[in-house]
């Protein structure tokens, strides 16, 4: 094969790149909003607040990504109600039903993240909160919470590069996608392989990208983190 | 109960389809799984490299996109192969075949991982151990080594199972009769998108639990003898 018709496809498989990271973005931060009064809920001891999260959770790491995009994309189509209502221009688009559908899953994945961190805060910060007077919320908003944000970072990190991947379904809704992209250049240039493995190049470099960003954050937010001490002997 | 419109059966069939396919899958990548983790703790560099590229490479690139690249590129590789051998005619691979590769491939990636810590987590003193009453490499491979890998490495095997089953979904995009590709035959029929899907969902949530259940006994059988550490 030409190195021609590697350049030909590299711009598309860019653009493709860029569909790829705008939805990995918008439903990494919606998915992250939701979690949180998931997590909150999810902690809770009484069983009727904890039903919820249990089931929402239970239902979106049971099922495949692609089963519940189906669902969103051509399953609530099938009510006239919703077909009807304001939401449908939004509910009709490809690109809010991927949004949608990655946020809410990967809400349920980041909400257990949480719940295990919010879990590990260690329980003498909590007393000393309370000991010096703080009320329940200002304990979750001061002590509890930026100690859980902390504690869960390397996992949420974990779970964005997860979500980068999972984001390729995107192609199966009709989005070009870098998936998608490189599924229409393939079907051009009847060259599967080399194509497909281009495109796994650039999810490669994606990868890479984030895992950078992702350490950058983790020692942003411990700034008195010691550095392990190296000795050059 | 909700009105499937005779596709029941169909969908049974499509639930064996996905079944078989997942645990073909996993044989596949299980011995993937095992060679990888050889592979990287081997002697030899070349062959840690191509441990470590295999599982560093596949890791990194999204499930669907391999499942792609194995459908489409399959009948490539294969015939360039089979070409080297001077076979020239066309060689069509099933949509199974490809699926339960490109399932394997990625299985094993994640698997040789969990192998190579589990091998590792053995002392190496109980090698030494079987060596010193006489048993051969091959010997202490698998009666002293494998069984307690088994065990260290059952956890993470599972979860990568449940990753496993909901993955098949995607081999439904090229053209495999599971559940995925029957349920949307049956949407295209009925027009009765939600309710199909719906009902595609609580099988694999069916699925999916009597997996973990499994699972949860398998851990119990291999951890049979070990004690577990008091608080």
């Amino acid at each position: 094969m030409s190195f021609q018709t590697y350049l030909d496809m590299l711009p598309l498989l860019g653009q493709g790149a860029l569909l790829t990271i705008q939805l990995l973005l918008l439903s990494a931060v919606a998915g992250l909003i939701l979690a949180v009064p998931l997590a909150l809920a999810r902690v809770s001891r009484s069983w009727w607040i904890n039903l919820f999260p249990r089931t929402y959770i239970f239902f979106f790491r049971g099922t495949p990504l692609l089963v519940q995009l189906f669902l969103v994309y051509y399953g609530l189509g099938q009510f006239e109600a919703v077909r009807e209502s304001f939401a449908w221009p939004v509910l009709r688009d490809a690109y809010w039903c991927a949004v949608i559908t990655f946020s809410l899953h990967t809400a349920a994945y980041i909400s257990e993240i949480l719940r295990g961190a919010i879990q590990a805060v260690p329980v003498g910060e909590i007393e000393a909160a309370r000991a010096i007077g703080m009320r329940p919320r200002q304990v979750y908003a001061r002590i509890i919470l930026p100690r859980a944000f902390r504690m869960a970072l390397p996992a949420y990190g974990n779970e964005i590069i997860l979500m980068l991947k999972a984001s390729a379904l995107a192609s199966t809704i009709t989005l070009l996608d870098l998936t998608g992209m490189a599924k229409t250049i393939s079907a051009k240039n009847y060259m599967p392989v080399e194509t497909f493995i281009t495109a796994g190049a650039f999810y490669l470099v994606i990868t890479y990208v984030l895992t950078h960003v992702i350490r950058y954050l983790e020692k942003h937010l411990h700034p008195d983190r010691k550095e392990p001490v190296v000795i050059v002997g | 109960m909700i009105d499937l419109h005779g596709f029941g059966a169909q969908l049974l069939a499509g639930t064996m389809v996905t079944l078989q396919l997942a645990l073909a899958a996993l044989i596949v990548g299980l011995i993937l799984g095992l060679l990888g983790a050889t592979a990287k703790l081997s002697d030899l560099a070349p062959v840690r490299l191509l441990g470590n590229g295999y599982s560093t490479l596949v890791r990194g690139l999204p499930e669907f996109l391999v499942v792609l690249t194995f459908y489409f590129g399959a009948t490539d590789i294969l015939m360039a192969i089979a070409s080297q051998f001077g076979y020239d005619d066309y060689i069509e691979v099933s949509a199974f075949a490809a699926g339960t590769t490109a399932l394997g491939f990625i299985f094993g990636a994640y698997a040789s991982e969990l192998f190579r810590g589990a091998i590792i987590a053995i002392p190496p003193g109980q090698a030494e151990a079987a060596r010193a009453l006489g048993m051969n490499r091959r010997q202490t491979f698998t009666r002293i080594t494998l069984p307690q890998v088994w065990r260290i490495a059952l956890p993470g095997l599972g979860n990568l199972f449940m990753i496993l089953m909901k993955d098949t979904a995607l081999v439904s995009v090229v053209g495999l009769e599971e559940l995925m590709r029957v349920t949307a035959f049956a949407v295209g029929r009925s027009k009765e998108p939600f309710t199909f899907y719906l009902t595609a969902a609580v099988i694999y949530l069916v699925l999916t639990s009597i997996a973990s259940y499994g699972l949860r006994r398998l851990e119990k059988r291999a951890s049979l003898g070990v004690r577990e550490l008091s608080s």
